[in-house]
């Protein structure tokens, strides 16, 4: 089936790839001989997969993600692996066990994360187009911070069979390219029910973008817009905005209440699913093999402490707490409580209007080293996290800069309402260019 | 309730018996193969690789919920279970922890006092297997260990009881109707091996619970709590206080012994597994039609062949035995019936304990023939057990196998009626070689009638019928008298 081969040696000043596929087979079909780069916590057949993590050193899957299975049924070129944070935990990628991803803008600063080997390799021109993954807007946050388009599809819409798991609950396979066409072309291709999925729902994606945004409400929340936002990046947003109104688009103000606690309940859910889902890389069976002298007890402890990275470890260690007997009640099961309130509060909203818009990061993409304090790095996530706690599909378009560096305007839709979300994102695009 | 009453409730580990695992589509068939080849991403619990359940296994798991009169709950889920293992493939197992499948039930056993006693269920659950460690040595300390996952994955399902038993014998009792009911309903083969686990709390009244873990066979069951019972009692009789504790048992010595303290700390940290939706069964139980169970048998047997209640217990109890039952008298139910239950509830049953041989390897129409010839009464009894005993072994011993005509004819088995000339002159022969007997029976000692009787029989082999011997031989010795 793959009978074509695409030669691919990118010059790759950024760091954006892990791994690097010279001679990329490809086959027939929509995505015939285009250049595809994977995040490298999405599994791929053949090629190393280790999330950035010395843990998964060497592991090479005996089996291809759905999504990639799906890429190259329709004829994509898998061209290489990205780089990214430690298995999705960071917002700059600079947690890779493998050096930082350098933002293509400004290499003084990061390109965001975690898909930040994504979008640097979509922004650097090195590839068409790329798959990210997106947990609490690790696909958003880097395509802003790099000045692409990506989108976070509604939870269930794509397979995340062979996404290793970081935090199942909220994450999506997604699309990232430089235009709104492109990612909408790659979510019609791995877009769908999977049975492996069981969380996969039977709607397939098969639109094709159009730009009609004229009759439709878009909700303001305030919260998007007020205090830990740059007024710079607001006032950018507000102008693309402005753009959506003259296209013929209401807009009307709203609040998120449940806003206050959703970085909490994000936080507390994707630790505790974290704890258990790392909790299988002990040497036994993949990645960097245990000392066999020793007792299995210690040598996997061994293992898991020269592996994983600090936040990696940070986020295991309070994940194992907070479902801990005693304190699952004041942690898990209180966060499930808050992800229903920021649930209802769209739900709410959505009543009322069809779209959601704001800023995708409060600021633009932060210099190298500028976010060493993990907590000032979990701020900067408060933007994106309530559309995975809630499980729309939210997109983010380039809409302007400050200080020369992009920022991205964030739409979100009703569960399903994809097609609306990149409508609109497209509209926006169609208008400025 | 006596003051030393004991307190029992099993949890009951059973492999449903499917074609495939519980979340992938790998085959459960494995025990003739080799290590690892039965697995996939899914049970190998791979980066990425994802759970998708098995709708027969769940199935499977309702058809045993319905027969024990279970509640099957509206919302049922999966959760996980977190610990670290290497047998376990993902460091946790997929289990269900506060929303079962089913809540409630009872299977009735016969109680020690005669007559049925109903033991309460706490619930049903389904989970996966986990994989199997095979040790060069011990786990910790031992040259190194080897992980086998063709099991990882097997769906399971778990079966709480009360704590209502009241003996080891109750116990017993409890899951050999609790193995017949699922045999019955086509979803679990306890021949397989390993195909159940058991864990048992057992206590005295009044004092603390033991957890007895590592029961992997039906009569390790009354032996750990057998052992159990007599450790905590002795312990109580020195004035010792019993402790909360887990114990194994060590099935190679029929003893209990205590766990490291270190594994009773385990914090599971279970929660809901979310790669796994709810699953809404509940509407399927109506649809579920379940096949005649051990009870409904049983009853059956009495009514329709007249066999006794305990006949009919044992030939119920388990599938094959009452499938083989029937086979043998279905030519004429009215002539076999009675017949055929005692032989095969009695005798053959002990024959083949005897052998430690299984029922799949007797050939029914062998017993229907069997019968026949004792039915017509031209074979004894005791000629009767020896040729079942020759089919039973050249069967075991992968010999030509004869039909009981061909037996009784070649070894001379068939009745002396008509042609009584072999037995008089083995009456004569044997009081002849005996005159210490017959003196003994002019004395009127009882004992000595016996003893030749007994002397004739082996010379005629058995094949003398009992009662007419018995006559001729008191006459020869009136003669011998006059
Ligand atoms: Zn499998």
């Amino acid at each position: 089936m793959e009978s074509h081969e695409l030669t691919f040696e990118p010059d790759d000043r950024y760091n954006a790839f892990l791994a690097v596929c010279k001679k990329a087979p490809y086959g027939k079909g929509k995505l015939s001989g285009i250049a595809v780069a994977v995040k490298d916590n999405i599994s791929t057949r053949g090629i190393e997969t280790t999330c950035a993590s010395k843990i998964l050193k060497g592991y090479i899957p005996p089996y291809d993600a759905h999504a990639v299975e799906l890429l190259r049924h329709a004829g994509a070129a898998i061209v290489g692996k990205t780089n990214m944070d430690e298995f999705g935990m960071g917002t700059t990628t600079e947690n890779s066990a493998f050096g930082p991803t350098l933002n293509p803008c400004d290499t003084g600063r990061v390109p965001g994360g975690s898909s930040g080997g994504s979008a640097a390799a979509v922004a650097g021109n090195m590839v068409r187009m790329a798959l990210g993954t997106d947990t609490g807007g690790s696909i958003r946050c880097p395509a802003a911070f790099c000045g692409i388009v990506g989108m976070k599809p509604t939870y269930g819409r794509v397979s995340r069979y062979g996404l290793i798991a970081y935090a199942n609950s909220l994450e999506q396979i997604g699309p990232m390219a430089r235009n709104v066409s492109d990612v909408s072309s790659l979510l019609q291709v791995i877009a769908g029910k999977d049975r492996h999925d069981s969380t996969t729902y039977d709607r397939p994606y098969t639109h094709t973008p159009v730009s009609g945004i004229k009759g439709l409400k878009i909700g303001l929340p305030q919260e998007y817009f007020g205090e830990g936002v740059d007024p710079r990046v607001a006032g950018v947003v507000k102008n693309a905005i402005g753009r959506l109104e003259e296209l013929g688009a209401t807009t009307v103000s709203c609040s998120i209440p449940s806003m206050k606690f959703a970085l909490a309940a994000y936080y507390v859910t994707c630790a505790c699913e974290a704890s258990s889902n790392l909790a299988r890389f002990d040497g036994v069976r993949y990645g960097p093999g245990a000392d066999s002298k020793k007792s299995w007890h210690e040598s996997f402890k061994e293992v898991r402490r020269a592996g994983f990275g600090a936040e990696v470890r940070r986020r295991i260690m309070l994940g194992t707490f907070a479902l801990s007997s005693g304190y699952y009640g004041k942690y898990y099961a209180k966060a499930q409580v808050a992800r229903e309130n920021v649930k209802a509060d769209f739900a709410r909203i959505f009543s009322e209007v069809d779209l959601i818009a704001g800023p995708t990061m409060p600021s633009i993409a932060f210099k190298l080293g500028e976010k060493s304090d993990p907590l000032s790095m979990y701020l900067s996530d408060i933007l994106t996290v309530p559309a995975n706690l809630a499980g729309i599909p939210a997109i983010s378009v380039p809409c302007g800069k400050v200080d020369t560096m992009p920022v991205g305007l964030q739409i979100m839709g009703r569960h399903f309402d994809d097609e609306r979300v990149i409508d609109a994102a497209y509209a926006y695009e169609q208008a400025v260019n | 309730m006596a003051e030393d009453q004991v307190i029992v409730g099993l949890e009951v580990h059973c492999q449903l018996d499917t074609k495939s695992k519980l979340f992938c589509g790998c085959s459960t068939d494995y025990r003739d193969d080799g290590p690892n080849t039965h697995v996939c991403p899914v049970c190998l619990g791979l980066p990425g690789a994802m759970p998708s359940i098995n709708k027969r296994s769940i199935e499977y798991a309702m058809k045993v919920a319905k027969a024990l009169n279970c509640t099957v709950l509206h919302e049922s889920e999966f959760s996980r279970k977190n610990y670290f293992y290497p047998d376990l493939d993902k460091a946790y197992q997929i289990t269900q922890y506060d929303k079962p499948l089913a809540e409630g039930g009872y299977l009735e056993i016969e109680s020690d006092e005669g007559g049925e006693r109903r033991i309460q269920l706490t619930r049903i659950h389904v989970e996966e297997d986990p994989g199997r460690l095979v040790h060069m040595g011990n786990a910790e300390r031992g040259k190194y260990s080897l992980v086998d996952y063709n099991r990882a994955g097997i769906p399971l399902i778990e079966i709480v009881s009360e704590p209502d038993m009241r003996s080891p014998k109750e116990a017993r009792k409890f899951l050999n109707k609790l193995r017949a009911t699922l045999e019955y309903l086509n979803v679990f083969d306890s021949d397989k091996e390993g195909s159940l686990r058991v864990d048992a709390n057992i206590s005295i009244k009044g004092n603390e619970r033991v957890e007895v873990k590592n029961i992997t066979s039906y009569k390790g069951v009354e032996k750990a709590l057998t052992y159990e019972v007599t450790r905590q009692k002795n312990l109580i009789r020195r004035g010792q206080q019993i402790e909360r504790e887990t114990r194994h048992f060590i099935e190679s010595t029929g003893i209990t012994q205590s766990s490291r303290s270190k594994e009773q700390e385990h914090d599971y940290r279970y929660f809901p597994e979310p790669d796994l939706r709810p699953m809404q069964v509940q509407s399927w139980v109506d649809g579920i039609v379940l096949p005649e169970l051990p009870d409904a048998r049983r009853e059956r047997f009495i009514s329709q062949y007249g066999c006794s209640l305990n006949h009919a217990r044992t030939l119920t109890g388990e599938l094959k035995l009452a499938n083989f039952f029937e086979t043998v008298v279905a030519a004429d139910p009215k002539e076999l019936s009675a017949l055929a239950a005692t032989w095969i509830a009695d005798t053959l049953i002990g024959e083949l304990n005897y052998r430690g041989m299984s029922l799949d390897r007797v050939d029914a129409a062998g017993i229907t023939e069997l019968m026949g010839i004792l039915r017509n009464g031209t074979i004894t009894d005791k000629s009767g057990i020896e040729v079942l005993r020759v089919m039973l072994d050249q069967r075991l011993n992968n010999e030509p196998v004869e039909t009981p005509a061909a037996i009784i004819t070649r070894l001379n088995l068939g009745k002396t009626t008509g042609d009584n000339t072999a037995i008089i002159s083995a009456i004569e022969e044997a009081i002849t070689e005996n005159p210490k007997a017959l003196e003994d029976y002019r004395a009127g000692k009882g004992g000595a009638l016996n003893f030749l009787v007994g002397q004739v029989m082996k010379k005629t082999r058995g094949k003398a019928d009992p009662g007419e011997l018995n006559r001729m031989l008191v006459e020869a010795l009136k003669k011998r008298e006059a």
